[in-house]
C-alpha cells in the first residue's frame, strides 16, 4: 500500500474533486486540519544548533504542544513590529489590501485544492488579522468586527501550515492592483515562526549545510570533485572529450557558481555535464569553488539575515580566489537572491570586474554593479555572435516546450534568452498556452522549500496548472521534453509530469546545448549525455546503443 | 451579517445627519463637523504618509512583468520590466491612471480531467475604472460649489457629463456611472462566494457609505431639490472660512444634511479605512522600483553584519580531506 508521501497514494479523480466554495464557517474559526502529505516535518535540534537560531527542541506538528518558548507570544508581537519598522514592503502591504479577489485564482495551490486560505488575500490576511489587532486603533476597537484577532497558538499552527503552503512564487503580485507580493509575506510569517524556532526541516538542513560546507546538499570538497569526475567519465563516453575540472583555482578568470541539486541527481546532472562541456569548448578560465558550491539560498525560504549569511560565500570566494567576475548556472530562486539581494547584502562588489565574456568581448552593462552574469545571457550572446557551432538536428527526437521558472520571471524579467537559446539548439520548440507562462508562468509546487516528498499531496495539488499545460502541448504538438532553467524545477517537475503529463521528461537547458554543440575532437555522437541512443544517429551496424547497456 | 450591519450603520449616520435640518444643530453639521472631518482626513492621510516614509526599503524588491534589460539586442519590455526612472513613471501613471496590473486578470476554471481554462476578465477592472474616473468627475464637479466664479474647466466639464441632456435638471453621466459601478462592486462581493468569504465590514460599509453619498446626492438634485443658492452660500462660506448666516443655514434640507454627513464620515474614517491604497499604491516596493539591481547597487539602511561560515573555518575543518584529494588549500 502507498503512503500518503508517494505520489500512487493519490488517485486523480480524487485529487481532482475540488470544491472552490469555502466553508460555511468563517475562516477565523476553521482549524488547521494536519493530514499527511500536506506538511512538512520540522526543523531539527541539530540544525538550529549549527546555526545558532532560537529554541531547538526536536518535536512534531501533530504534537499539542510546540515546546514554545513561555513568552512566545511576546516575541512574535516585537518581531512585527520590528518588521513594520524595517521594511516598507511590510507596512504598506498590510494596509493597502481591499480585498478585491483579484488574486484569489491565481495561486496553484488555490487552484489545485480550492481551500480558501490558499487564497493569496487571506493568506495575507492570517497575518493581517494580528496586525490589526494589535497595531491599529480601529481594529483594537472592533476586534473580529475590524477583521482583527488575538494571536494564539492555534493562529501560530495556522502561520506554520499555510507559510509553508506557498512557493514565494510571486505570481498574484503579477495581477494584484498594489502590487501586493504574497512572497513578501510569507517570509515575514516564516521570520516570525523562526523567532520561536519553528522551521522545516527541509529548508533548515540545507541552510545548515550549506553554512558549513558550502552546499545544501552537505557535500565535501572532497566529495564534490570526485562527483565532477564521475560526470566527467560520463562525457567522455558521450563525447570522446576528457574535461578538466578547475576547483579553487586561483587567478582563473570567472569563479562559476550553480545550485547543487545539478551535482547530484537526474536530470540536473545532464545540465552539470553541460556546462562543462560548453566551458571546455570555449577554453574558459573558469573554476568551481567547493567553499561557494552552491548558487541557491535556503536563506531565502528562512530569513533575510540567513539570506546574507549564506551568500556572503560567493563574493568572499571570488575575492579570495582573485577572478574577475561571476558566472551563475540555472537556477530559480537562486537569482532571485542573486539579482534582488547579493549586491544590497553583501555587495558591493568593487573588488570584481564589470563581466565582459572573453569569447565575444561583449560587456556585460546590466551587471555592471553586481559583477555575476546569468549562464543564459552568456550563451545566449556567444549564439548571437556565432560561436557556437551547432547541429541542433541532434535535438530532433526531442519536442521541447519551456517552462518559465518563477524567480527569473518575475524578479528578474529572463524570459528571451532562454526561448533564444533553446530555438538554436532544437528545432521543435513549442510554447505553453500565454496565460501559463512568461511573467504569468505558474510555479512547479515545490518551490521555496516545499519540494519534500512528505509534501506529496499539495506538491502535487499546486503542480496542477503547470502539469495541465504541460499536457496540452503533449496532446496538441507530441511534447515530449519539458526544459526549465531551476534546480528545483528538475527536482519536482519530474513528479509534476510524471502525474499529470506522464511522458514528458525534464531537462535543463545547457543539457540540450552541450548536446547539439560540436566539440573540436569529439568522437561520433551517437548517445546524449543521458548516455541514450540518440535516433537517428545511432549508426546502423549497432543494434545497442554503446553506452546504454551498463 | 457584516452587510447588515454596516448597511444598518450607514443608515443610522444618514438619519443622524438628517438632524442637521433642526436649528442650531445646522451649525454643528453644516460647520463644525464638516471642518472636524476635513482635519481629520487631512491630518490621517499627512500622519499616514509620513509613516509609511519613515520607513525604510530595504530590497528592491520588483516585480518584473516583462523581458529585463540585458543584452542590447533583446527589446526589453521597458514600461512593465523598467530599467530607469521614466520606465518606473510610466509604469506607476499606467498603474495608477489605467489599473494596469487589473487589466491583466484572468478568470480560471477547471474543466473535465484536470484541464485548466483561464479566460480574460475585464469586468472588475471596468467596474473599478468606471467607479474610480467617475468619482474623480463628481469630485471636480462639486468645485462648483466651493468656487467663485466658477473655473472654466469645471464648467466645461460639467457641460460635458451632462451631454446626455436627459431630465431637467440634466441628469449626469458620471451619477449613473458611479451608482452603477458601486452596485456591481457590492453584487459582486455579496454573490461571490470567495469574495463573501474574505470581505469584512469594511468592505460593505464604504460601499454602502459611498452608495448613500450618491443616492443622497442624486435626490438632492433630482428628487428632493433644496435651496441651492443657500447651500452654494454655506460651502463657499466654508471654503473661504467666512462663514454663512444662520438665516441662510435654515433654509437648506434636511437631506442635504444627511448627504453632508455621510461625506464627513467618509472622510473621518478614511485614514483608518482600506481607503489607505491611495497612498499605498504609489508606495509599492515591487511597482515603483526600477528593476536595476544588477547595474546599481541598492543601499539597504540598517544592514547590519551576520555570523559566516568563513573560508578558514571551512578550511581548517576539512584541510587535511582537501589536501588529499589535490585541492588546493591556503594552509599547508
Amino acid at each position: 500500500m502507498p503512503t500518503p508521501d508517494e505520489m500512487a497514494y493519490y488517485r486523480q479523480e480524487e485529487l481532482l474533486e475540488i470544491d472552490y466554495r469555502p466553508p460555511e464557517r468563517g475562516w477565523m474559526d476553521t482549524p488547521v486540519d494536519f493530514r499527511r502529505g500536506s506538511y512538512i516535518y520540522p526543523g531539527k535540534a541539530k540544525m538550529l544548533e549549527i546555526l545558532g537560531l532560537p529554541n531547538p527542541r526536536d518535536w512534531a506538528v501533530t504534537d499539542e504542544d510546540w515546546k514554545l518558548p513561555d513568552n512566545w507570544k511576546q516575541i512574535v508581537l516585537e518581531g512585527m513590529a520590528e518588521r513594520l519598522r524595517k521594511y516598507r514592503s511590510f507596512k504598506v502591504f498590510m494596509d493597502s489590501c481591499v480585498r478585491c479577489g483579484a488574486c484569489a485564482d491565481k495561486c496553484h495551490f488555490f487552484i489545485g485544492g480550492g481551500d480558501p486560505k490558499n487564497m493569496p488575500v487571506l493568506r495575507s490576511e492570517l497575518l493581517r488579522s494580528v496586525y490589526r489587532k494589535d497595531f491599529t486603533a480601529l481594529g483594537k476597537v472592533l476586534g473580529k468586527l475590524g477583521g482583527a484577532r488575538e494571536l494564539t497558538v492555534d493562529v501560530i499552527k495556522e502561520w506554520f501550515y499555510y507559510f509553508y503552503q506557498c512557493t514565494e512564487c510571486r505570481r498574484c503580485s503579477v495581477f494584484c492592483p498594489f502590487g501586493i507580493d504574497t512572497a513578501e509575506i510569507t517570509m515575514m510569517g516564516r521570520e516570525l515562526l523562526g523567532l520561536l524556532g519553528i522551521y522545516v526541516n527541509w529548508v533548515i538542513e540545507p541552510v545548515a549545510n550549506c553554512y558549513r560546507y558550502g552546499n545544501h546538499l552537505g557535500i565535501q570538497p572532497h566529495g564534490l570533485l570526485d562527483t565532477l569526475e564521475f560526470m566527467a567519465d560520463d562525457i567522455e563516453e558521450a563525447t570522446g572529450i576528457r574535461v578538466d575540472i578547475p576547483m579553487n583555482k586561483k587567478g582563473a578568470e570567472i569563479l562559476f557558481v550553480t545550485p547543487s541539486g545539478d551535482f547530484v541527481a537526474d536530470p540536473g546532472i545532464f545540465t552539470c555535464m553541460g556546462y562543462m562541456l560548453l566551458f571546455h569548448e570555449l577554453g574558459l578560465d573558469y573554476t568551481w569553488s567547493s567553499y561557494a558550491s552552491e548558487g541557491g539560498n535556503f536563506g531565502l525560504f528562512t530569513s533575510h539575515e540567513m539570506i546574507k549569511r549564506l551568500n556572503a560565500k560567493i563574493y568572499a570566494e571570488a575575492k579570495r580566489l582573485g577572478v574577475k567576475w561571476i558566472l551563475g548556472g540555472e537556477c530559480g530562486h537562486m537569482w532571485r537572491v542573486l539579482h534582488q539581494y547579493m549586491d544590497t547584502v553583501n555587495g558591493p562588489a568593487d573588488f570584481l570586474e564589470v563581466p565582459r565574456s572573453p569569447i565575444t568581448g561583449t560587456v556585460f552593462e546590466n551587471a555592471r554593479s553586481t559583477k555575476m552574469v546569468h549562464i543564459m545571457e552568456f550563451v545566449a550572446d556567444l549564439i548571437h555572435h556565432g560561436k557556437l557551432k551547432l547541429r541542433p538536428e541532434r535535438n530532433d527526437y526531442v519536442r521541447v516546450t519551456f517552462h518559465d521558472s518563477c524567480n527569473p520571471a518575475r524578479a528578474m524579467g529572463l524570459l528571451e534568452e532562454p526561448r533564444y537559446v533553446l530555438r538554436h539548439v532544437c528545432n521543435h520548440f513549442y510554447e505553453m498556452p500565454e496565460n501559463t507562462i512568461r511573467e504569468q508562468t505558474f510555479c512547479c509546487g515545490g518551490g521555496a522549500g516545499l519540494g519534500t516528498d512528505e509534501n506529496m499531496e499539495m506538491r502535487l495539488r499546486g503542480g496542477l496548472p503547470r502539469g495541465a499545460a504541460v499536457r496540452y502541448v503533449q496532446e496538441k504538438y507530441g511534447v515530449n521534453r519539458l526544459a526549465a532553467i531551476c534546480a528545483i524545477d528538475r527536482a519536482t517537475l519530474v513528479t509534476v509530469c510524471d502525474y499529470w503529463a506522464p511522458g514528458v521528461k525534464v531537462t535543463g537547458i545547457t543539457e540540450l546545448v552541450a548536446n547539439a554543440m560540436v566539440f573540436e575532437g569529439e568522437h561520433e555522437r551517437k548517445v546524449d549525455l543521458r548516455l541514450e541512443p540518440i535516433p537517428g544517429m545511432e549508426g546502423e551496424q549497432e543494434s545497442e546503443g554503446s553506452g546504454s547497456d551498463e | 451579517m457584516n452587510v447588515l450591519i454596516s448597511l444598518a450603520a450607514v443608515v443610522v449616520l444618514f438619519l443622524v445627519g438628517l438632524l442637521g435640518g433642526l436649528p442650531v444643530l445646522d451649525i454643528v453639521f453644516g460647520i463644525l463637523l464638516p471642518y472636524a472631518a476635513l482635519a481629520v482626513f487631512l491630518g490621517g492621510l499627512v500622519y499616514r504618509v509620513l509613516g509609511y516614509a519613515r520607513v525604510p526599503v530595504p530590497f528592491r524588491i520588483t516585480t518584473t512583468c516583462g523581458q529585463e534589460k540585458s543584452l542590447p539586442w533583446i527589446r526589453q519590455a521597458k514600461l512593465d520590466n523598467p530599467s530607469s526612472i521614466w520606465g518606473v513613471i510610466g509604469r506607476m501613471a499606467l498603474e495608477v491612471l489605467c489599473f494596469r496590473s487589473l487589466l491583466r486578470n484572468t478568470r480560471t476554471r477547471l474543466l473535465e480531467g484536470g484541464r485548466l481554462a483561464y479566460a480574460t476578465s475585464l469586468t472588475l477592472w471596468l467596474a473599478a475604472m468606471a467607479f474610480h474616473w467617475s468619482m474623480l468627475v463628481i469630485l471636480i464637479r462639486h468645485l462648483r460649489l466651493f468656487t467663485q466664479p466658477v473655473p472654466g474647466a469645471v464648467q466645461w466639464l460639467q457641460d460635458v457629463d451632462g451631454f446626455l441632456e436627459v431630465g431637467v435638471p440634466v441628469i449626469y453621466l458620471s451619477t449613473l456611472v458611479f451608482l452603477v459601478a458601486l452596485a456591481y462592486l457590492f453584487l459582486r462581493r455579496a454573490v461571490n462566494p470567495q469574495l463573501r468569504y474574505i470581505s469584512l465590514l469594511d468592505d460593505y460599509l464604504l460601499l454602502f457609505l459611498l452608495l448613500g453619498i450618491g443616492l443622497s446626492g442624486f435626490s438632492l438634485r433630482h428628487l428632493i431639490k433644496t435651496d441651492i443658492v443657500a447651500v452654494k452660500e454655506l460651502t463657499l462660506g466654508l471654503a473661504t472660512f467666512r462663514g454663512v448666516s444662520l438665516a441662510t443655514l435654515g433654509t437648506i434640507s434636511p437631506l442635504f444634511f444627511g448627504h453632508l454627513f455621510l461625506v464627513c464620515a467618509l472622510l473621518a474614517y478614511f485614514p483608518f479605512s482600506k481607503l489607505v491604497h491611495m497612498i499605498g499604491i504609489f508606495l509599492s516596493p515591487t511597482r515603483n522600483l526600477a528593476n536595476n539591481n544588477r547595474m546599481v547597487r541598492h543601499v539597504n539602511p540598517w544592514d547590519y553584519p551576520v555570523k559566516v561560515h568563513t573560508y578558514e573555518e571551512y578550511e581548517d575543518e576539512l584541510r587535511e580531506k582537501m589536501k588529499a584529494a589535490g585541492i588546493p588549500v591556503e594552509k599547508e
